[in-house]
């Protein structure tokens, strides 16, 4: 079985590969082959961001929240608005103690939220099939973005962070004015790579991680040994809360927090297909791939599309995300770390 | 249990048809009211920019009510219906609208040239005139054909027209664009697809490379297609945004390092929403206003003193003279003086939407109206007729300084010669299609129609 | 006591496989196609046909063609509104290049066209299902989206990427206004409900609920998941194709590749969700619900506003009617999930004993 699986594995593998390394060989200059480069690493990382919560949700409870945009949005909109009400509110200075003061807040609402999550949707529907609870979820996206818009507002709002937004060039004695990288796209990268730590941590030293892995590994063992689903439920839909939180923070910073970031998050359903359900590092790595496939394809692969076919424009990267995450799910379906599935009846 | 819930959940159903089977709140056919319907978008990707617009506009509607006692002692009555861009909502508020008040709708304002295209067909069978104040389709200039369009002060061509101009001189003359680059990056809708015909020509006449560069709806991936940008080194980027997607892309033009003074927008990408959120580094972006710049004038003095200071108004009073709030009240001036000028031919009475697009085709807007109006320095004549339906189309360049706009002195005008015979035969390939027979002006001139 | 079965005995097979074998249905249905098609011209308001009537009935079929494929054969597709899409140009390309062809021949080609392209996007559930399938489909929207938006032939070069129809012809008859569109698609959407109906109750049907239920056991006993599968793709997609035409011809007159956008997907995937999955009259229900909802909002909520003392804008009802559609999805998945359909036929049973509890 392995070994027919693998020629189309490596056919797509190196397909891709091609395509990768194709622009360095049609004349596009090196410098700027490595800023796209670097440009779709960087937006990898956001798609990770979001892909991160729906893994986490995933492997504990086997749900598939498709209201993870929904959630980044409503947090970052919780995050921008009370970081400018607070200081009417209550005098505390504007700037970063509103923001880390509204950051708490912030991610204190998020685990509310979660626990009505888990209360009103998940429990009634704990039997029922995977289809259900997505399309549970698809609901729980439709109230969050309308209740959110409600109260929080439809404009574009602008989180804060300090950093500047000009560009950084470096090398530029090695490459024809440098190589250009935004300075928060740097941050957004730390950031990540913080929580991924602080994830990681949470799940191999602290008890709560140890049951939460317990409960994604067997939902029924779990229980036999007393470890409380409902309770867990709730933890596993906090944490992913907080991640969505930072998530829609570097989003909001980057982007400005409004209504359609949380379409934006759709993208991360490739990034989890590629990656596997059920692996964070596979939730970044996706993220990577992704990112890099389509600032690759829509820059290097568009511009010749559009010219042999007479298109009315480029816009690949619509659509790039989608059609990689198809071909991956015919060749390996389990996506690069996610485990494989056996179908019983 | 059972039982409950499925009555329960069968009233909830039985409620909502009632709910919208109930007749509309039935208009009352004696009273002496016009009805303007405001199509608008205050939610979704598009709500920054059409939440000012829609305030400027309901508030002068309100204005003229409070102030005036309405339209020659007509009241003003208003329904809005949110469309949130989208084309398909649009309709159902038109159909929703089209009939309400006692003589029906008065006109409408679609705010979207998308919404536009799929309301021509049906004008010629309700017989309401559709005002696209600066947008909407450029052929439907020729009024011979385009009825019921009425694109007052601007259209996209006469818009990239003006762009160009301006650019020439600040090049030296147009003759110096051969060999200069110059990217449109643009909203992958109706709206931002309008202007390439025009630039197309314009590159047949002087030599420039035009680069087109799609964003999609609803725009706030444009990392790509900055690095393109990037890669190419346009000399100049003409934007046409709207929505999230103006502020993206001058945040992405700050990211990837390009002169935010070589980016031009489109009248409708040059206002507070789109620069306010990249901060500073928004400065120096330039874009075209046309009718109404940001500030504030007798106008809006009216409007503190009548409405916000009652507490009736529209909006916050922070929004009073920002760009886009003051061309909503252009749009609401301009309709209501085309009321006007319909009640002079027709009697001072609710007027059918036949009878104000009579009013639409002979505006005579001039200086002294404006005046009287208390709109000096914030509308430019129209003067429309049966095969102008611009009526005259103004623009001037303004760059953002940081905190306000600050719009330069020159004034320009669409070259007539190179959009007149496009606008011919686009009209003329529309009303093939449609099987239509176009107008003859002079005729209906002569009859005294 | 009225909806006894009381003296109706089949005596052939003919009258056991009947559609509606209790003599009571017969009568009701009857009615209402009569009224449907003799009343309704005369009692409704030009603004009901255009806004209520006639895309109520286009979207149900678009509903009844998801559903076919989502609750008869339990494969989830994210992205119908793209079959739509295919189905509308398809039309339009038809019209404009062979505009000597009946209009009902171009709407039955559309949806030959739109059916293979389903087929198509559809081989990736020989594979994969569940939400895996449904990512595939995410890919079929957003391609096809790209493809009509981009390929200018698809909109015979139109600069500005919008199309716009002519007036529908058929055999001469000139169907323009209201009342007349209205009895077209009334007329061409009973007739696909009929085929839809007989198609569920047939072998085809049959296989496609056993794949539904249990694929690998269903598979077991000898029905071929290749042809059932993509036959579930093909003729979902050609309703979806169908329905598509019908709402850029009939209902929009003009319309930009933005119209068939993933939102019109959920939306469809909504209306079979509180509908019910798995049965044809609730994707009527469905499509009745979602197609109302924001009409009735807009209505009510000024007038419940004035009740309260708040003035309600615009922006809150249509936020409200996000919310309401999130929460019903939820209640109705939690409550009921075979959704309104499955409340009716409890009625049902209910009014077949009434007035005795059992």
């Amino acid at each position: 079985m392995a070994a027919k699986k693998n020629g189309p594995i490596a056919a797509l593998g190196a397909v891709l590969a091609a395509g990768l390394l194709a622009p360095l060989f049609t004349g596009s200059a090196p410098g700027f082959y490595i800023e796209v480069l670097l440009g779709g690493l960087m937006a990898g990382v956001l798609y990770s961001l979001v892909a991160l919560g729906f893994v986490l949700i995933f492997k504990a409870s086997g749900v598939f929240n498709f209201a993870q945009g929904a959630m980044v949005l409503f947090a970052a909109l919780a995050l921008a608005r009370l970081a400018e009400w607070l200081p009417g509110w209550i005098g505390i200075p504007a700037g970063y103690p509103a923001l880390a003061l509204a950051f708490v807040l912030a991610a204190g609402i998020m685990v509310a939220v979660a626990w009505v999550i888990e209360r009103v949707v998940l429990r009634p529907l704990v039997a029922q099939d995977p289809v259900a609870l997505l399309m549970a979820t698809l609901g729980v996206t439709f109230f969050l973005d309308g209740f959110g818009q409600t109260i929080w507002g439809s404009n574009i709002y602008a989180i804060n962070l300090g950093i500047s937004k000009d560009p950084t060039f470096i090398l530029p004695s090695v490459f024809q004015g440098g190589i250009l990288i935004s300075k928060e796209d740097l941050v957004a990268t730390v950031i990540a790579t913080a929580l991924v730590i602080l994830l990681a941590l949470f799940f191999q030293k602290t008890a709560t991680g140890r049951a939460l892995r317990a409960v994604a590994d067997d939902h029924q063992a779990a229980q036999s040994i007393g470890i409380p689903l409902n309770r867990i439920w709730v933890i596993v839909w906090s944490v992913a809360g907080f991640v969505a939180l930072v998530a829609g923070m570097v989003w909001g910073s980057k982007l400005g927090v409004q209504f359609s970031i949380a379409q934006l998050a759709l993208k991360a359903l490739p990034v989890v297909i590629l990656g596997g359900f059920t692996s964070i590092p596979g939730a970044i790595v996706g993220g990577l791939i992704i990112g890099v496939g389509e600032k690759m394809s829509e820059v290097f692969l568009g511009p010749p599309l559009v010219k042999l076919w007479d298109l009315a424009g480029g816009g690949i990267e619509n659509w790039f995300a989608y059609v990689l995450a198809l071909l991956f799910l015919m060749v390996r379906p389990e996506g690069l770390f996610g485990e494989k599935h056996i179908d019983r009846v | 249990m059972k039982t409950r819930t499925s009555i329960l959940a069968l009233a909830a159903v039985a409620a909502t048809l009632g709910g919208a089977l109930a007749p509309t709140t039935a208009a009352f056919a004696q009273a002496k009211e016009q009805f303007f319907p405001v199509l608008v978008y205050r939610t979704g990707v598009y709500a920054p920019n059409g939440v000012p617009f829609a305030n400027g506009y309901v508030d002068y509607l309100k204005l003229v009510n409070a102030r005036d006692g309405g339209i020659n002692g007509i009241k003003i009555t208003y329904e809005e219906c949110e469309t949130g861009y989208a084309t398909d909502r649009g309709v159902e508020c038109y159909e929703r609208l089209k009939g309400k008040g006692p003589t029906g709708a008065t006109l409408f304002h679609p705010l979207s040239t998308g919404i536009t295209f799929a309301l021509t067909d049906k004008s010629f069978v309700d017989k309401i005139p559709i005002v696209t104040a600066g947008y909407g389709r450029s052929d439907s200039v020729d009024g011979q054909v385009f009825k019921w369009n009425f694109p007052l002060g601007g259209t996209y061509w006469g818009a990239a027209d003006m762009l160009i101009q301006h650019i020439g001189k600040k090049e030296g003359g147009l003759d110096k664009l051969k060999g200069k680059k110059i990217a449109l990056v643009y909203h992958d809708s109706p709206y931002g697809k309008e202007p390439i015909a025009l630039l197309q020509e314009r590159v047949k006449m002087h030599g420039f490379e035009l680069q087109l560069l799609p964003v999609t709806h609803p725009g706030i991936e444009q990392k790509a297609t900055w690095l393109q940008v990037r890669q190419n080194r346009p000399d100049y980027v003409f934007l046409w945004g709207w929505g999230v997607m103006n502020s993206t892309s001058i945040k992405e033009a700050v990211a990837v390092g390009y002169p935010r003074e070589k980016m031009y927008g489109v009248w409708w990408s040059g206002a507070e929403p789109d620069v306010r959120p990249a901060g500073d580094g928004a400065k120096g972006y330039n874009s075209l206003v046309f009718m109404a710049p940001a500030g504030k004038g007798r106008v809006h003095q009216d409007i503190l003193k009548h409405l916000h200071d009652k507490g009736l108004g529209t909006g916050s009073k922070d929004e009073i003279g920002e760009v886009l709030y003051n061309r909503g009240l252009t749009a609401a001036m301009v309709s209501v003086e085309a009321v006007k000028r319909a009640q002079t031919k027709h009697g001072k009475k609710p007027l059918k939407g036949e009878e104000v697009q009579w009013g639409l085709e002979n505006l005579a807007i001039d200086q002294k109206l404006i005046a009287s109006l208390g709109f000096t320095g914030f509308a430019d004549p129209l003067s429309t007729s049966c095969v102008d339906h611009e009526g005259g189309s103004v623009a001037r360049v303004q760059h953002w300084d940081g905190s306000k706009w600050i719009v330069g002195a020159d004034r320009y005008v669409a070259d007539q010669q190179i959009i007149k015979p496009m606008i011919k035969a686009s009209a003329g390939k529309y009303a093939q299609e449609k099987k239509l027979t176009p107008r003859d002006c002079a005729k209906e001139l002569t009859a005294g129609k | 006591m009225f909806y006894r079965e009381n003296g109706q005995f089949k005596s052939s097979y003919r009258e056991d496989q009947q559609l509606l074998g209790i003599r009571q249905d017969r009568w009701f249905i009857f009615a209402l196609i009569a009224f449907a098609f003799l009343a309704v011209p005369y009692l409704a308001s030009d603004y009901m046909f255009r806004a209520i009537l006639i895309p109520f009935l286009i979207v149900s079929l678009a509903a009844i063609g998801l559903n076919l494929l989502v609750g008869y054969c339990g494969q989830i597709s994210l992205g119908h509104a793209a079959f739509m899409s295919v189905g509308a140009y398809a039309a339009y390309n038809l019209v404009v290049h062979f505009p000597q062809l009946n209009f009902i021949v171009v709407l039955v080609l559309a949806g030959f066209i739109s059916a293979l392209i389903g087929t198509v996007f559809g081989l990736p559930s020989l594979q994969i299902k569940g939400l895996y399938l449904g990512v595939a489909t995410l890919a079929a929207q957003f391609f096809i989206d790209w493809v009509f938006a981009r390929v200018k032939w698809f909109t015979n070069y139109s600069p500005s990427g919008s199309v716009s129809t002519a007036q529908i012809d058929m055999l001469g008859w000139t169907v323009n206004t209201p009342v007349e569109k209205y009895l077209m698609v009334l007329a061409i959407v009973i007739v696909f409900a009929l085929m839809a109906k007989n198609l569920v109750r047939g072998h085809i049907g049959r296989s496609w609920m056993a794949m539904r239920d249990m694929d690998v056991a269903a598979e077991v006993i000898g029905i071929r998941p290749v042809h059932a599968k993509l036959s579930a793709f093909a003729v979902s997609a050609f309703y979806a194709g169908v329905a598509g035409a019908l709402w850029g011809f009939v209902h929009l007159g003009s319309w930009e590749p933005a119209a068939f956008s993933i939102n019109f997907s959920l939306n469809l995937l909504f209306m079979i969700i509180i509908g019910g999955m798995g049965s044809i009259l609730g994707s009527f229900i469905g499509a009745a619900f979602i197609v109302l909802l924001p009409i009735t909002l807009n209505q009510v909520l000024p007038v419940m506003g004035r009740w309260v003392g708040m003035n309600f804008s615009t922006a809150f009802a249509s936020h409200l009617e996000f919310m309401i559609f999130g929460a019903l999805i939820i209640f109705f998945l939690v409550v009921e999930p075979l959704g309104l359909a499955r409340l009716w036929s409890i009625g049902k049973e209910k009014l077949r004993l009434w007035p005795f509890p059992h």
